[in-house]
């Protein structure tokens, strides 16, 4: 009788721990999905300014059509692409388009000196930090993820459960330097 | 390898369809676009070291944030536990002084400690915002301070903050609230001005660590309490003057010594909330600089901030910080009597001990 309540006992610390387990697996996943779905909002927040900006820097910069075609073509690009890894490219391209407008922009002290246009530099630089601190915490998120499904003895309830392995974010080298924009 | 045919950049991988360095679009990019390799890289770049190196420093981190945590919610129940006992003891004194009203004494400290502690729970932040004459901040006119605020509250993975700002031409920030879920952010105007934003984002970012590690709900709890039993015994001092214990009728013998223990309890219970205030380990700033770098990936930038912050703070202290608040910001924000910052009294670590932890992590 003592050894049946005794195995009871047993039995229940180790669902309980098991549930444990598991709910901690699902709190991290959902982390994962939460720090994908804000990259996602910051992209989006990047293709609603760039229309902006281009229409207030088109009227100054009549000698520089082509840069500013660039720009909107990437962000078509980078709208229209699918997949993680074609999304990412065309952000990177994105980006780069950007960082040229943003080195043109310097070149001409009236648009420097608009308000509206410092606002939106302002604007789509913190989005472009928002965009990369968005990928930085979704890999870290994803390590975390990736160590429990790893690591004993989370593992084992990674594997009865069916958890897989979270993909992580690749940052193009260029990338990882944000624009720079001096406001001073 | 592709190299640019306009600018002669070349570039790393082939698929891309535009260069990198000028715009320009490649001519056989367009089907192009979908063909990346799947490489797995988690914190790898060529930024020049901006990141914490190795993974295993990574989790050693982790491990340390973890265990801040916990000790910040012991502190918490040995504060929640100290606090009630000290005024309970300082109410029974009280009554022994105006003569034997020890039991009202008692029952007053208990209401008064319970009730301040709910007050000091819910809106120790407002309190400490409110005496630090913070105001929240302007969207129009900071919109370049809550932008950085978003994008390191999006870099911790934590709910936004409130921000504010202070009004003074002093260098100095704070953070405070009771949990990650209802924190606050605040910065002096003379550190919006004269940090650039990569040195205004360490800064915030360093607030963010003590909002993540619960530094912020421990030293606002300090803060209510540490002013409260300062108030409470400069009270029981002056009234003293006024002399006490005039109903009294015959004192007993034990009445002599009681008195005496009332007398030491109203001059040491400043002394004891020192203590708690100091019980704030000086670690955690070093942490909170760990978190900073952790989440900007830029060392630089917060010893640049602290650099800026050192070379400013002895010129102009801030007029809105007082005794009870001080551990709160990122520098002590109180003039110093001449004595060395590493001294046993100080609630801040020497600003060059930092400032030389945070460049070992490049």
């Amino acid at each position: 009788m003592a050894f049946t309540i005794f195995m009871l006992v047993v039995l229940v610390v180790i669902i309980a721990w098991i549930i444990g387990l598991y709910n901690t697996l699902v709190k991290t996943r959902n982390q994962v999905k939460n720090a994908w779905a804000q990259i996602d909002v910051q992209l989006k927040r990047r293709h609603d300014l760039i229309p902006n900006l281009v229409e207030v820097v088109k009227d100054y910069m009549e000698y520089e059509q082509e840069t500013l075609e660039k720009v909107i073509q990437a962000r078509n690009m980078a709208m229209a692409a699918e997949g993680v890894n074609a999304t990412s490219e065309a952000e990177n391209l994105l980006t780069g388009a950007l960082k040229s407008l943003f080195a043109l922009v310097e070149n001409y002290p009236d648009l420097k000196a608009n308000q509206n246009v410092t606002q939106l530099q302002e604007e789509l630089t913190s989005t472009e930090n928002k965009i990369a601190f968005a990928r930085q915490y979704y890999n870290d998120s994803a390590m975390r993820m990736n160590n429990k499904i790893e690591i004993f003895p989370s593992n084992m309830v990674a594997v009865m459960f069916g958890f897989g392995k979270e993909d992580y974010f690749e940052v193009a080298a260029s990338e990882k330097e944000n624009v720079k924009v001096d406001l001073r | 390898m592709k190299t640019c045919p306009k600018c002669g950049y070349d570039q790393n991988p082939d698929e891309i369809p535009m260069c990198k360095l000028c715009g320009d679009v490649f001519e056989s990019a367009a089907g192009e676009v979908g063909a990346s390799n799947p490489g797995v890289a988690a914190f790898t770049s060529d930024s020049g070291g901006a990141e914490l190196a190795k993974p295993g420093d990574i989790s050693l981190e982790k491990r340390d944030f973890a265990s801040e945590i916990s000790a910040n919610r012991g502190r918490t129940l040995t504060l929640m536990f100290f606090f009630p006992l000290l005024i309970v003891a300082m109410g029974w004194s009280a009554g022994e002084w105006f003569g034997g009203y020890s039991l009202y004494g008692i029952i007053a400290g208990v209401g008064i400690a319970v009730i301040y502690m709910l007050v000091s729970w819910f809106a120790g932040d407002k309190m400490i915002l409110g005496v630090s004459k913070a105001r929240p901040a302007d969207k129009v006119r900071d919109f370049i301070l809550i932008n950085v605020v978003e994008e390191m509250s999006i870099a911790s993975g934590m709910p936004m903050p409130k921000v504010y700002v202070i009004e003074t031409k002093a260098l100095n920030a704070f953070a405070t609230g009771r949990s990650p879920a209802h924190a606050s952010v605040a910065v002096t105007r003379g550190l919006i001005k004269k940090l650039n934003r990569e040195e205004l984002q360490a800064v915030v970012a360093h607030e963010m660590g003590h909002v993540r590690n619960f530094d912020i709900r421990y030293a606002m709890l300090v803060a209510a309490m540490v002013g409260a039993i300062v108030l409470l015994a400069d009270a029981m001092r002056r009234s003293w003057w006024w002399g006490g214990r005039s109903r009294r009728t015959g004192s007993g013998s034990s009445g002599s010594y009681l008195i005496i223990i009332a007398i030491l309890l109203a001059i040491l219970a400043p002394v004891f909330a020192k203590l708690l205030q100091m019980a704030i380990s000086r670690t955690r700033e070093y942490l909170a600089d760990a978190t900073a770098v952790e989440l900007t990936r830029n060392p630089v930038a917060l010893a640049n901030a602290l650099e800026k912050l050192d070379n400013h703070v002895e010129e102009i202290p801030l007029p809105s910080a007082n005794r009870a608040t001080q551990h709160l910001f990122i520098v002590n924000p109180l003039r110093k009597f001449g004595a060395k910052s590493g001294a046993l009294m100080s609630t801040h670590p020497p600003l060059q001990e930092r400032i030389r932890r945070v460049k070992a992590m490049t």
